[in-house]
């Protein structure tokens, strides 16, 4: 047990990163599967790191109590701004997401409870790794569970066609508005989680440098089921420590990978079709 | 039955700025019937369709079903009184299998909660799977039985329009809307399809469609309207709008101009 000990001793927090990582590359998977590009998780992200971290610091407020309101402040502010931001689509639904995201970092940088820029000191660690897995593996079973119900088809729907999808009986804008707050939701939990095992937090963390971190997740990985998300995070997680012995280039090397995966496997790296694709290839060839 | 019509469309205009699409329309489909809509290229006659479907409002006008206005609906809503329909240009879910296809097309009649959903209760199961045998079924009517499991986007044009057919039935409509239901299918199609489609209206349903087809809507439709530039010209039994003056001529020209 000993190797484990040294092992978790250096690696636990990169391990608790791949998990939330995973977390906030499945929350941009939900609302992707109902075709919003959404660039507004970062900020959800932080908002729940924020709320969470003030109310264990400011209130001491048990940690489960803390945890939801980390997933349900940012599942308000989903709801308020959903309705109006929601009718565009596309493009201009990414940019305006993306003004909501700096508008929460512009606040949180100018507010006096949170600190400002040098962000929030001494949160108590309270996150513990089997927090992180139990919450993963309820999201997994929950997104799990919503692909195979009429949500998830109703989701899929939209995505392809919401005219169809209007006149397949599916209330479009709400659907639309349930994808963006669960999105909102799991975003927020995972920011809780984070802001417990960084010790500290900083508007810089939750700016468009990490929107687009969460999207590469996601699109990396994959989008067609859950296991690419997953995979996409862990990959953009551990890819920066694996090539630790690059020194200089690691960050070139980072990049050249990820050109690499987007030209070459553009339906990103755990596509099950192309899967079957080679399969058959296999099968046919041995025919 | 004591009211008869299903569809009442009266006094209907459309206009877009100055365009005007259709004026003064007015018809009734009656229940249990077979309606065609007809009319030449660019006539209005997909207008009317997205006027009664909801995806359009009227200028003026007003539309029923079963009595009851549909003006102001959003499309959802209007699915839910029980009117479906089908595309010119085919809209099918291209990356969903057929099955998925035709379950979307029940998500109104599936009512179980999101926390059935989370907890797979019996109830959620089970209606999962009657929602799926149902699917089958009417996937089996047109027959695509055998290839319920392939993404849409791998079927023959005739069969993504067999597909948008059952997937419109499987709203469980009153009233089901056909844009051009057999454009590019072969003889031998169109002559199943006429006979799925009487099928239909002889269990009661209503049947509106447009089609270009001459042939097979003057052998299938118990009435017809033609409208030509935004204006209903003639409405009536098949033989009626055949011999109709105004008919021959907004199809073929007048005599003194050939």
């Amino acid at each position: 047990m000993e190797w484990f000990n040294d092992f978790w001793s250096t690696y636990s927090t990169l391990v608790f990163s791949v998990g939330v990582h995973a977390l906030l590359a499945l929350s941009i998977w939900l609302t992707l599967s109902c075709g919003l590009l959404s660039l507004a998780n970062a900020a959800f992200m932080g908002i729940g790191a924020y709320v969470s971290a003030l109310l264990t610091l400011q209130l001491g407020w048990s940690f489960p109590a803390v945890l939801l309101a980390g997933g349900l402040a940012p599942a308000l502010v989903a709801l308020i701004i959903g309705a109006p931001v929601l009718r565009l689509s596309g493009v201009y639904l990414a940019m305006a997401t993306l003004a909501f995201g700096e508008v929460v970092r512009i606040t949180v940088l100018n507010l006096e409870i949170t600190g400002g820029p040098e962000g929030l000191n001494g949160i108590p660690l309270l996150t513990e790794g089997w927090h992180i897995a139990l919450i993963l593996a309820l999201t997994l079973y929950g997104l799990a569970r919503l692909r195979r119900s009429k949500v998830g088809r109703a989701f899929e729907a939209i995505k392809e066609d919401e005219v169809a999808a209007r006149l397949m009986g599916i209330d479009v804008d709400r659907y639309k508005l349930l994808a963006f707050v669960l999105g909102a939701v799991i975003a927020g939990v995972a920011g809780a989680l984070n802001a417990h095992f960084t010790f500290f937090i900083s508007p810089r963390e939750y700016g468009f440098e990490n929107a687009v971190d969460i999207i590469t997740m996601a699109v990396l990985g994959g989008t067609a089921n859950l296991i690419g998300p997953v995979l996409g995070a862990s990959i953009i997680t551990l890819l920066p420590e694996l090539l630790r012995s690059l020194h200089d280039f690691r960050s070139f090397v980072n990049g050249a990978v990820l050109v690499l995966v987007v030209l070459f496997l553009p339906k990103g790296i755990w596509d099950p079709r192309r899967f079957r694709g080679w399969l058959q290839r296999v099968k046919g060839g041995r025919a | 039955m004591s009211d008869p019509t299903l569809l009442s469309i009266r006094n209907v205009g459309k206009h877009f700025g100055g365009l005007h699409v259709l004026q003064d329309v007015s018809f009734e489909v009656p229940a249990g019937s077979i309606y065609g809509l007809i009319g030449p290229n660019g006539a209005g006659k997909t207008t009317v369709f997205n006027l009664v479907t909801g995806l359009l409002e009227p200028s003026n006008g007003t539309i029923e079903f079963m009595g009851n206005s549909l003006v102001g609906l959003p499309p959802q809503r209007i699915t839910h009184r029980g009117i479906a329909r089908t595309f010119q240009n085919i809209r099918i879910f291209k990356e969903m299998s057929l099955l998925e296809n035709v379950m979307v097309g029940m998500h109104d009649h599936l009512n179980y909660s999101p926390a059935a959903i989370f907890f797979n209760t019996g109830a959620c199961r089970s209606a999962e799977k009657r929602a799926r045998e149902r699917a089958f079924e009417l996937l089996s009517w047109v027959g695509l039985e055998h290839k319920s499991d392939m993404l849409a986007d791998n079927l023959s044009y005739g069969d993504q329009r067999k597909l948008e057919f059952a997937r419109a039935l499987a709203t469980e409509p009153k009233l089901l809307l056909l844009d051009e239901p057999v454009a590019g299918m072969n003889p031998s199609e169109k002559t199943i399809l006429m006979e799925e489609i009487r099928n239909i209206r002889d269990r009661g349903y209503g049947v509106f469609m447009i089609e270009h087809d001459m042939r097979f809507v003057m052998g299938l439709c118990d009435r017809i309207a033609v409208l030509n530039f935004g204006r209903i010209i003639a409405e009536g039994t098949p033989d009626e709008v055949r011999n109709n003056p105004d008919v021959i001529e907004a199809y073929l020209g007048k005599e003194d101009e050939a």
